[in-house]
């Protein structure tokens, strides 16, 4: 199995990045570390798609000779690129709603941690009920 | 038991459509002022600090994180390694795989004569799966509302405390975006206009342009983009270009489904003017994310428009 992860490298990395954003998620306990986590698993995922359509030596999928297309395998595949607009734009979207979610976590409860949060909540039912 | 979901269900199944009504108690809350409620908290804490809430041994605060900590390290690896499994058995890296897709053959091969578009990546998302990049401009057009829902704050309030770090009215950061932003513009609508020539299209080309709109605002202020972006044209145009790519798709699809004649010529593949819908569904896109990105900054900054 190693000689393999080691002969395809590149994916190999594309999964390690996955798993740093992952730990960065589940580890910290600060909102914005976990956001920072979720856009590193993000770009993991973006260069595992994009690289699954690289062909070495291939042409970019613009066709420059337009009387002459020419076979399949002179471009690279288009379709992961496709797919990848599409990641790359719900990202953007996910990150914006959770940042401004973790500003009005920060305008209630005066701070970013999460076990800051759980104990000032908890603390703030008792008093009310 | 007057509270429960079930008896809601109950009083439902009798006629009664508002379940909720009568059931929720809201109590009225304080409306204390700011700065109260910052030394209440502080005060939470204090207290909190010298008599910790009585919990159970087994589950103490310091249990829970130990076991939390332990369950995500396990999580972690079992994640990582499924996917390095994984990965070991996926073909090398850009070596030419021994099948070609039909779906990647189709595009590559017959993408130029049926959407006119030279860049087949264009031709993808504005014409063979449209109806998903359609879905993208709205998963970008509900984000912003959801933000602008979140962070907007009435002007009767105070306005977010970030003077200290606003650059506006920066020297330097002013004559740089003198030079700077009329070619961060020309190049996101070159972008944005090239989208079926070259690599770009709305989304990249909106960013640009989105970027620069950013720039203006940062180094001016608001109240020089304020001029030209006010809140009403901003809706306006996000709608118009939302409900012009609807429609015209809607149209598309329809005439393509019951195999008729749309009546738009896709031109002469390579001409600026040329690939059917592909331009003006571009510069739809483009307008959205322009808006977005733009909104999004200020409702982080400002809390306004």
């Amino acid at each position: 199995m190693l000689d393999k992860l080691l002969m395809n490298y590149e994916l190999a990395f594309a999964v390690i990045l996955f798993g740093v954003g992952l730990c960065t998620l589940l580890f910290h306990r600060n909102m914005i570390k976990k956001i920072i986590g979720l856009n590193i698993m993000d770009t993991g995922l973006y260069l595992l798609l994009a690289s699954m359509g690289y062909v070495e030596g291939a042409k970019a999928p613009i066709i420059e000779d337009l009387t002459n297309i020419g076979e399949v395998a002179d471009y690279i595949n288009p379709v992961p690129s496709a797919l990848v607009l599409t990641g790359i734009v719900v990202s953007v979207s996910v990150t914006a709603i959770s940042l401004s979610l973790a500003v009005r976590l920060f305008k209630k409860y005066h701070s970013l941690d999460l076990d800051e949060i759980y104990a000032i909540a908890r603390r703030q039912e008792k008093e009310v009920f | 038991m007057k509270n429960s979901a079930f008896a809601g269900f109950l009083r439902w199944l009798d006629g009664d459509p508002e379940i909720l009504l009568g059931a929720e108690e809201m109590t009225e809350q304080p409306d204390v002022p700011r700065d109260s409620q910052k030394q209440r908290i502080h005060h939470l804490e204090h207290v909190l600090k010298d008599h910790p809430l009585p919990v159970p041994r087994a589950f103490s605060r310091r249990n829970v994180r130990i076991f939390y900590a332990v369950v995500s390290v396990v999580c972690c690896l079992v994640i990582i390694s499924c996917l390095l499994l994984a990965v070991s058995d996926l073909p090398r890296f850009g070596v030419e795989h021994a099948e070609v897709e039909e779906v990647t053959e189709k595009y590559v091969l017959d993408g130029l004569e049926e959407t006119g578009a030279v860049n087949i990546v264009s031709g993808i998302i504005l014409d063979y799966r449209a109806f998903d990049t359609l879905g993208e401009s709205f998963v970008l057009f509900c984000a912003l509302n959801c933000v602008l829902i979140l962070l907007r704050t009435d002007s009767r309030e105070e306005e977010h405390d970030i003077s200290y770090y606003s650059l506006s009215g920066d020297d330097v950061l002013r004559k740089s975006i003198m030079f700077t932003l009329p070619l961060v513009l020309v190049f996101g609508v070159y972008v944005l206009l090239n989208g079926h020539l070259s690599p770009g299209g709305g989304f990249s080309g909106g960013a640009v342009m989105g970027g620069g709109l950013i720039l203006l605002s940062t180094g001016y202020g608001g109240e020089v983009t304020g001029r030209f972006i006010t809140e009403r044209r901003f809706k306006t145009v996000c709608f118009i270009a939302l409900s012009f790519y609807c429609l015209s798709k809607s149209y598309v699809f329809f005439t393509g489904a019951n195999g008729l004649e749309t009546g738009i010529s896709l031109g002469t593949p390579g001409a600026i003017l040329s690939s059917g819908l592909i331009l003006p569904l571009n510069i739809a896109v483009g307008m959205v994310v322009t808006c977005t990105m733009y909104g999004i900054y200020r409702m982080f900054k400002k809390g306004s428009f």
